[in-house]
């Protein structure tokens, strides 16, 4: 006998994946189109501390001069990352599923305990349903990034004709840094969601596939459950 | 105490089904990837057109040029600045159609009105209708952008007040250099666009042999690329001009 929790519907599995590919390929793309003006750095004190980026880094990945290859598949894939982000939040409103996934008033409090459990400072880890607070953050949080990806790049693809986005960035210029910035932002969740799956083990990482996370049961715990 | 949240769906089933339903969920994941995979190689393998572009992939710049042209609205206008707002140094970006010798005295723009039916004009010709100043910010399809100055006629009162409005049903304008060795097409609604102008100034003062000396394009509706420098030839047609940029990968509307 085993326990069966029904944790992520077909519909967000599908967004999830499609959003994986294509998303990849935003990033690719735009680093492709971001060479050809590559000139955003962390300075401090004019000592600059990271330069985006630096040349080995674009040799490597075989990045210099393939602007048009970049700014196609870019203006190809922009279609799909729109309407896998416009299903997906229409699918989170409609279906309820809303309610796992925006933080509560419990989740910044829990966010920082689930910090304080994951850099072994604490062993207490709230007890949580389907995302914790730190999830229901994070979560959140790449949701609206998505948005913002969207607002600011178009408001660089077609500065005149949505000239209310474009002033709505704060100019042109402002428009293109908010859009690496979240490009960042992208990649920088990225690597910590991969480490925490896979923290998280693979009982979690399948449930993203399958749909359910499996729990072996004795049969005393099932009438419990079900008393 | 706070309201728990909606508990998730909870079954309870034997062991074999559990692993049979997990088994196929993953097939039908891997098939799906490897599916992505072939789709992605398969439009590697496409035949190119115009540069270094896919077929599928020129189809889709085709088709948000379909919708950029259709949804074009000439009221929109790229945001002005004061003139003193514009940079002293304006930047230099691309030689192309620049580099064979020009004759001054003997530069004339010629207007292809039909077959047979060429106008001839001389700069003179052209300073002689209203001129127009305008700062805007230039945007490279490199990706920077600079506030310049530029002033000379707006497209549209050169095309009425040289006969040519019967032209403006036809769907797009090519220009070239003297040298044909740099040559752009525009769709009629931006070329008609109220800030597109035939330009032979720049900060006041007559454009450097650089930026196109005697006369080039400003089209403040799109990228860089198609404010062609030195016009030789204005033309007009239904089929797509040739375009410089398009025909090494880019697309072809590359406007705003």
């Amino acid at each position: 006998m085993k326990k069966v929790v029904h944790k992520h519907p077909l519909a967000i599995r599908w967004f999830h994946w499609l959003n994986f590919p294509i998303l990849a390929m935003m990033i690719w793309s735009g680093l492709l189109i971001y060479w050809a003006y590559g000139v955003y750095d962390i300075s401090v004190a004019n000592t600059v501390l990271v330069k985006f980026f630096p040349k080995s880094f674009y040799t490597a990945l075989n990045v210099p001069y393939r602007l048009a290859e970049g700014m196609n598949w870019h203006f190809a894939f922009m279609w799909l990352f729109a309407i896998n982000g416009l299903l997906y939040t229409l699918f989170l409103a409609f279906s309820g599923q809303w309610k796992h996934l925006l933080p509560n008033k419990q989740s910044f409090k829990e966010a920082w305990q689930v910090l304080l459990h994951d850099l072994h400072i604490r062993k207490y880890h709230p007890p949580q349903i389907k995302y914790n607070g730190a999830q229901r953050i994070a979560y959140t949080m790449v949701l609206v990034m998505g948005i913002g990806s969207l607002i600011t790049g178009i408001a660089i693809y077609r500065p005149v004709q949505f000239g209310f986005l474009r002033w709505l960035c704060g100019g042109y210029a402002a428009a293109r840094t908010e859009h690496f910035i979240l490009t960042v932002g992208f990649v920088l969740f990225f690597l910590v969601h991969v480490l925490q799956v896979t923290k998280a083990g693979w009982n979690n990482f399948q449930s993203i596939i399958t749909g359910f996370e499996v729990f072996k049961v004795s049969k005393k715990s099932v009438n419990n459950d079900k008393a | 105490m706070t309201k728990p949240e909606a508990e998730l769906e909870t079954s309870y089933v034997k062991n074999g089904s559990i692993t049979k339903r997990t088994i196929i969920a993953f097939v039908v994941f891997v098939a799906l990837g490897a599916g992505a995979w072939i789709a992605y190689q398969s439009i590697l393998s496409q035949p190119k057109i115009a540069g270094n572009t896919q077929t599928p992939l020129r189809k889709v710049l085709q088709f948000n040029e379909a919708i950029s042209v259709a949804g074009f609205d000439s009221n929109k206008l790229a945001k002005e600045y004061p003139i003193s707002a514009a940079v002293k140094k304006v930047r230099v970006n691309g030689m192309d159609g620049l580099r064979s010798p020009l004759d001054t005295a003997a530069w004339q723009l010629n207007v292809v009105k039909g077959t047979g039916d060429t106008l001839h004009l001389t700069m003179d010709d052209i300073r002689k209708l209203p001129k127009k100043d305008l700062a805007f910010d230039f945007k490279c399809i490199e990706g920077w952008n600079q506030v310049t100055h530029w002033a000379g006629v707006p497209l549209k009162t050169f095309m009425e007040h040289y006969g040519l409005t019967s032209l403006k049903q036809l769907k797009y304008m090519g220009l070239s250099t003297p040298d044909n060795k740099y040559y752009v097409g525009i769709d009629m609604p931006s070329v008609l666009h109220p800030q597109t102008i035939l330009c032979y100034e720049m900060n006041g003062k007559p454009l450097p042999l650089n930026q196109g000396y005697p006369l080039r394009l400003i089209i403040p509706v799109k990228y860089g690329i198609k404010h062609l420098k030195r016009i030789g030839t204005m033309y007009f047609s239904n089929e797509k001009p040739p375009d410089f940029w398009a025909e090494r990968g880019y697309d072809y509307f590359a406007g705003h």
